[in-house]
């Protein structure tokens, strides 16, 4: 493994990896943000044929994805204890939060699952065969739905991975309250992706 | 001196890597030492070059006379996109990635990059993108022909090639924006005592700025690219540039330019921080206007996020949008020409010695001006609306990129060339290059302006008789102008083996880090932490630098 680079006398006030990752959100931000625009431009240009998101998923839909927002942003608060437990250096709660923290996004990846099941094969068959008539509204809010929940949803599952890594240097002893940052670190990420699924879900689902 | 310490980071590390060449070669594969890295970004960048030079090589054969001549049109209709994305994203951007990869540690008095292993991954992505751009001609029905910027509609129905070159480009993005994130952390976390914002170079300043415009431009190319791609796989779902599907084709336009006119200055700014070293270096003068320097890159940086639709006049978009974009547009030639005129002012006065870099950095300045210019033409609205998709765009980029970015590449690698590797390059033979390459530029390109003016469109397989002169011209010209270059890359090798050998201070009036530590530097950069002795960049009367020395109105 390659010496950690330190940082240097003229500097910041925290570690590499923090810039890094922040400056790395950065970039991510722009990519989700060059997916809305499109959705923007898709759905408020005039005479789009956009359909009304509550009938086209119903009130059950709706309900079910406020209450999976509600799981993952659960998930957020208790990345918060990992690291928070961390630094106190209480190891075994720490480990147990990160666990509550995984399954919550295992959790939303779960109901996304279940929900586009659902979406493609009842809501939008012509997107399997060819045959089938497209919806009466512009097929785009479909694509642009899959589009965007999928590529969130991409998001959450390296966030998962990326949390049992942490997990296992946890249970592993590698990480403590001496290197907590690096907890801190992943939970930026963590934070951010559901940030940007209170976006998406503002965007997609409620207006 | 041992032998080791004279060939400081080109020494072998092992002992196994001493005795023999493949171990040798697998410890420079594997090295997370950025200045072995940077070097590998700039001999990729040069192979890539030439591989993009003759691919514009084989257009100007093609245009030499009018008719069809030795290729077919579909086979033509590939070439400007292959030629513009091997120069643009594996030439021009790697190589200042590189550059900037073994100059920036060493500037700001760090031992390496922040994340090394991920500066190493990022630049081995590059190799596998190009592989994959290139086999498109290997698929049925070959590269794609849309062109560099893949417009749908034609870049939806396009065959599998095109596949191929939006999974390129999207690793291309994907390698660059991580040698950002890298650059950044780098230079906000890893300076030197005294080493503040306000006193790095300015080579450095130019790469943050141009990261943070990677960070910022280069994902929503990707958005667009996963789009496009969304669209081509799954035909039946996805719809988002398809009109009868309820999409919007010139949205594809304004993601890409979103990125793309940001890209240009990812492509010219790391070059105007590299001439801000070479003419104060060889002008035995400071720069002039430090600070407005850095901050008229900064705005250049800001403005160029505004300008997009500026390739876009002619998709009907609003008058008044347009009128806006027109205006920003125009807006940028004012920082660009306070770095002009600084540049002037820096020489003024000075004690010039024309060396190489110095050859081009001049040169630049000559003929980005004339690019400049003619890039104030075509922001206009009426004029672009005549003046869309014709050579007149050909020889602007061409001015802007070969007489820009390509000058400025050559002004930095004449200059770092004796600190990467410990020699001297043959001056008379890099003058010759200089003039050779100045003269042809001019006679490739210049004569392309007019070509637009009378018509001539871009990107066509024939034309009509009467340009034909004018197109010898230009083909003439090209032919030379990469000949030449070859000449170049012999003297660099040459140098390896016969060139003089160069001292830690190589132009003996370099005022920067990298110029305190010897030719080649040591493996670690510096033995110990450096210390920078800050530098009073105002130009005061009583402190900081002279301007002129002003007579005395007493006497």
């Amino acid at each position: 493994m390659a010496a950690q680079v330190e940082a240097g006398a003229e500097n910041l006030g925290v570690e590499n990896g923090k810039i890094g990752m922040w400056t790395f959100l950065v970039m991510d931000a722009m990519t989700f943000a060059g997916f809305l625009a499109g959705y923007a431009r898709l759905r408020w240009s005039p005479g789009s044929g956009w359909p009304m998101p509550y009938e086209t998923f119903g009130v059950i839909g709706i309900q079910l994805t406020a209450f999976n927002t509600f799981v993952l942003i659960c998930s957020s608060v208790s990345m918060v204890h990992v690291l928070a437990e961390t630094m106190k250096g209480n190891l075994k709660r720490a480990e147990n939060w990160m666990l509550a923290t995984i399954f919550g996004g295992l959790f939303f990846l779960g109901v996304q699952g279940y929900e586009w099941t659902h979406l493609i094969m009842d809501k939008w068959p012509h997107m399997l065969s060819a045959g089938a008539a497209p919806p009466a509204y512009n097929s785009n809010f479909a694509s642009t739905f899959l589009n965007l929940t999928g590529f969130h949803g991409a998001h959450v599952a390296v966030g998962v991975m990326y949390n049992v890594i942490m997990y296992l240097g946890l249970r592993r002893g590698k990480i403590d309250q001496d290197n907590a940052s690096l907890i801190e670190i992943a939970g930026l990420y963590w934070h951010f992706v559901d940030l940007i699924w209170i976006l998406v879900f503002t965007f997609v689902y409620l207006i | 001196m041992s032998q080791s310490d004279a060939m400081g980071f080109l020494s072998p590390l092992t002992e196994k890597a001493e005795n023999s060449w493949f171990w040798y070669i697998k410890e420079w594969v594997c090295s997370t030492d950025a200045k072995r890295i940077g070097l590998m970004y700039i001999i990729f960048g040069i192979l890539m070059g030439v591989i993009g030079g003759v691919l514009s090589i084989l257009i100007r054969i093609e245009l030499f006379s009018a008719g069809a001549d030795i290729m077919s049109e579909t086979f033509y209709a590939t070439l400007p996109g292959m030629h513009a994305t091997l120069m643009i994203f594996f030439f021009v951007i790697p190589i200042f990635t590189g550059v900037g990869n073994f100059v920036v540690p060493i500037q700001i008095g760090a031992p390496d990059m922040a994340f090394p292993r991920l500066n190493l991954a990022g630049f081995w992505i590059l190799p596998a993108a190009a592989a994959m751009a290139l086999s498109a001609y290997l698929v049925p029905k070959g590269a794609p022909g849309f062109g560099w910027t893949g417009y749908p509609p034609l870049s939806v129905q396009a065959s599998l090639g095109a596949d191929l070159w939006i999974a390129a480009i999207i690793l291309v993005g994907t390698s660059s924006t991580m040698a950002a994130v890298n650059f950044l952390s780098t230079v906000f976390n890893m300076r030197c005592k005294n080493m503040t914002l306000f006193q790095m170079p300015l080579f450095t300043w130019s790469l943050v700025v141009t990261s943070f415009l990677i960070l910022a431009s280069t994902p929503v190319l990707t958005s667009a690219m996963m789009m496009l791609e969304l669209q081509r796989t799954f035909p039946a779902a996805f719809h988002f540039f398809d009109p009868q599907g309820g999409g919007d084709p010139i949205l594809y336009q304004h993601l890409f330019w979103f990125y793309s006119h940001p890209a240009v200055y990812i492509m010219i700014l790391p070059g105007f921080g590299l001439i801000s070293e070479v003419i104060p270096t060889f002008s035995r003068k400071p720069i002039f206007g430090y600070a407005v320097m850095a901050w008229s890159m900064i705005a250049i940086a800001v403005l160029g996020f505004v300008v997009w639709a500026h390739h876009m006049f002619t998709t009907g978009i609003a008058l008044r949008v347009r009128m806006a974009f027109m205006l920003l547009t125009m807006l940028i030639a004012v920082p660009t020409g306070i770095k002009i005129f600084s540049w002037l002012a820096t020489m003024w006065g000075g004690s010039l010695s024309f060396k190489t870099p110095m050859l081009f950095a001049v040169g630049f300045i000559a003929m980005f001006t004339i690019g400049g210019l003619s890039g104030v033409v075509l922001a206009s609205v009426p004029v672009d609306i005549q003046l869309h998709d014709t050579y007149y765009v050909v020889a602007h980029i061409h001015y802007v990129l070969v007489a820009g970015s390509v000058m400025t590449i050559w002004a930095g690698i004449y200059y770092w060339w004796p600190k990467m590797t410990g020699r001297f390059y043959h001056e008379g033979l890099g003058k010759f290059h200089f003039w050779v390459t100045t003269i042809f530029i001019n006679v490739t390109f210049f004569i392309q302006h007019y070509l637009g003016m009378q018509g001539m469109p871009r990107r066509y397989f024939d034309y009509d008789p009467q340009f034909e002169w004018a197109n010898a011209i230009s083909s003439l010209g090209s032919f030379a102008l990469f000949s030449v270059q070859f000449v170049a890359l012999g003297n660099l090798v040459w140098s390896l083996y016969a060139g003089r050998q160069a001292e830690a201070n190589a132009w003996e009036d370099g005022e920067t880090l990298e110029w305190d530590i010897s030719s080649p530097p040591p493996h670690h950069n510096f033995p110990e932490p450096p210390v920078w002795e800050p530098v009073d960049r105002s130009h005061d009367e009583e402190e900081g630098h002279e301007l002129q020395p002003q007579p005395s109105p007493a006497e």
